[in-house]
């Protein structure tokens, strides 16, 4: 299988702060990548360059075997972008966008009109067809916006943050629309602060933080990384939890954590079933107190939180300078 | 194609797409349209009375070549305007990314405003007609004036274009080219005889532009009194050729770099 996109040492600056500080990547031709990472951690910057809207400061960017700066004009035929906020002509009908935009593909006029027709079918959006996209939802805004990076039949589509600000039925509705693309073999580079999102869409995922990859591989390895099993309480009553800690200490594997605001108490342990019976046992005469018990897989959240939190610290002293303190659910 | 086709094919998509706009929004026609009324009657009938001409014209033929540089100055600006808002709506992004000529979104931005200005001048030239503006020249000449109009406001559109790009807010643009354009166009024999200046006003008034484009309309449509001598300056001796001096200038220096900030921008 060759590779549709290579990123090779991407640095960004703009003035003083390093948007991209060394940023690696490949994406296999017809997989989905998911490119995760916090607000300001440089997924946009990435593709952006990608998409030849911006210049990289230094490295190198192909896309399908091109040049995103010296091919930059067969990039851009090649490719399809939707970016963080549909960007529809909202006086023009749904159809006059896809036909602009088909025509801008340098598609003929009747070939334009006719893969409009297509995908305003293919996107739900037939019956809003020949109304002004300002009188759209949100939800079909976006649609519209992903036909239209469709038009030319992109052999690359980068999707940044698709699904942020839709309410959860055209987030449902998006990923759908998404995951047919990825079957039909797009090759999809995604960026998203939704986990959950990523998990279910992506093949493999590359986590970025302040301008550099702090991790990648698929989400059953991601998960591997951070470990094993959490034990986690919710009490009716947050003044129940320090006893609860001391009570449970001795079968943690790490340190507990304790979430004053949520009533939550969350510790790290190693083994099965029988982990959650002795700590029940342990905590006999006090179980009224307690709302919610469950032993849990780490989701995506808890590897995005322990990898990001984990960097942080890693570039604090790379720089020398005083780590920040992390703070979770604390007023300061 | 060849790239030239190639930027014509695009720059018509983009002209037709902002046309469709002023299809969609009457309130961009009746603001084009109803505020130079405004000012023709405003005008013509307020300061008409106090001003003092000279013998042989009445106010309304001089005042119309005035108010029609102004609009059509004022017109372009919202070149600008709509630029950013594309910007800030993410439109510039989209297209930036599709293997489109990098001049045709400029191209047809300016070409579509450049429309919107004919449309603005043919109303006010109905109004003018209404309230004792006459064109006393010949047919050539009486559309060479409306082309002169038209050309000068045009490069106006690119230099706007690079502002637009450069300030990325709509209504910043709006203000700030309001602070640049009131003054220029009052600052000019549109309204007034530069006789009544003050001597340093008065020389920044007869090298402005403005005062050469409306100079040179007045002289094309036959709205200056025959015989009255014309001020002592070269610009105003020379109006046309001073004022497509001017155009050539602006366009010369204004389209590269607007084409290339254009290359450069970004949404945020």
């Amino acid at each position: 299988m060759s590779e549709a996109i290579v990123v090779d040492g991407l640095v960004k600056r703009f003035g003083a702060t390093t948007a991209l500080d060394g940023v690696d990547l490949t994406v296999t031709e017809g997989s989905v990548l998911g490119l995760l990472g916090p607000n300001g951690a440089g997924k946009t910057t990435v593709v952006r360059i990608l998409t030849t809207l911006l210049e990289a400061d230094a490295g190198r960017a192909e896309v399908v075997g091109l040049d995103v700066v010296r091919e930059a004009d067969a990039v851009r035929a090649a490719i399809g972008l939707t970016g963080q906020y549909a960007a529809v002509d909202e006086y023009l009908t749904g159809f006059e966008n896809l036909e602009m935009v088909g025509r801008l593909y340098r598609l003929g006029k009747a070939e334009a009109r006719a893969r409009a027709g297509e995908l305003l079918e293919r996107f739900d959006l037939t019956g809003a067809a020949h109304r002004p996209a300002k009188t759209y939802s949100g939800g079909m805004r976006r649609r519209l916006d992903i036909a239209a990076s469709l038009i030319n039949r992109p052999r690359v589509l980068f999707l940044d943050e698709p699904t942020t600000g839709l309410d959860p039925r055209s987030r449902l509705a998006m990923w759908e629309f998404i995951a047919e693309l990825a079957d039909g073999g797009t090759t999809i580079l995604l960026t998203t602060q939704y986990l959950e999102e990523a998990d279910r869409l992506a093949d493999r995922m590359v986590v970025i933080d302040r301008g550099r990859v702090i991790a990648r591989g698929t989400a059953d390895e991601l998960k591997a990384q951070v470990g094993g099993q959490r034990l986690e309480f919710t009490v009716t009553d947050a003044a129940a939890l320090p006893g609860m800690v001391e009570a449970l200490r001795p079968l943690a594997v790490d340190e507990p954590h304790v979430d004053v605001a949520s009533r939550r108490l969350s510790m790290p342990v190693s083994g099965g079933a029988e982990v959650l019976a002795e700590a029940l046992r342990r905590l006999d005469g006090d179980t009224d107190r307690i709302f919610d018990v469950g032993l849990r897989r780490p989701d995506l959240d808890d590897v995005f939180l322990a990898l990001t939190g984990h960097a942080a610290e890693e570039v604090a002293t790379d720089d020398e300078q005083p780590a920040e303190p992390a703070v979770t659910g604390g007023v300061r | 194609m060849s790239s030239l086709a190639a930027t014509l094919s695009d720059s018509a998509v983009i002209t037709k797409r902002n046309l469709i706009k002023v299809k969609r929004v009457p309130d961009l026609i009746v603001f084009a349209t109803l505020s130079p009324i405004m000012f023709v009657l405003l005008f013509r009938y307020v300061f008409g009375g106090a001003i003092n001409l000279p013998p042989g014209i009445n106010y309304a033929e001089f005042l119309l070549p005035g108010i029609f540089a102004q609009t059509v100055v004022f017109g372009s600006t919202v070149t600008g305007a709509s630029i950013a808002e594309d910007l800030q709506k993410g439109l510039i992004d989209r297209f930036r990314s599709l293997p489109m000529s990098r001049a045709a979104v400029l191209i047809g931005r300016t070409v579509a405003d450049a429309g919107l200005n004919i449309i603005s001048i043919t109303v006010m030239a109905l109004t003018g007609l209404a309230v004792g503006w006459r064109i006393n020249s010949s047919v050539v000449e009486a559309i060479g004036g409306f082309v002169l109009l038209l050309v000068f406001a045009y490069a106006i559109s690119w230099l706007m274009a690079l502002v637009g790009l450069l300030v990325r807010t709509p209504e910043v643009v709006n203000n700030a080219s309001f602070m640049v354009i009131f003054p220029l166009t009052f600052a000019s024999n549109a309204f007034v005889p530069l006789e009544s200046f003050p001597a340093a006003l008065r020389v920044f008034a007869e090298w402005n532009p403005v005062s050469t484009v409306v100079q040179g309309a007045r002289e094309l449509f036959g709205n200056t009194v025959p015989g009255a001598p014309v001020p002592d300056a070269w610009p105003l001796q020379n109006p046309e050729l001073y004022t497509l001096l001017w155009t050539a200038i602006i366009l010369v220096v204004f389209v590269p770099l607007s084409v290339r900030a254009y290359r450069r921008t970004a949404a945020r």
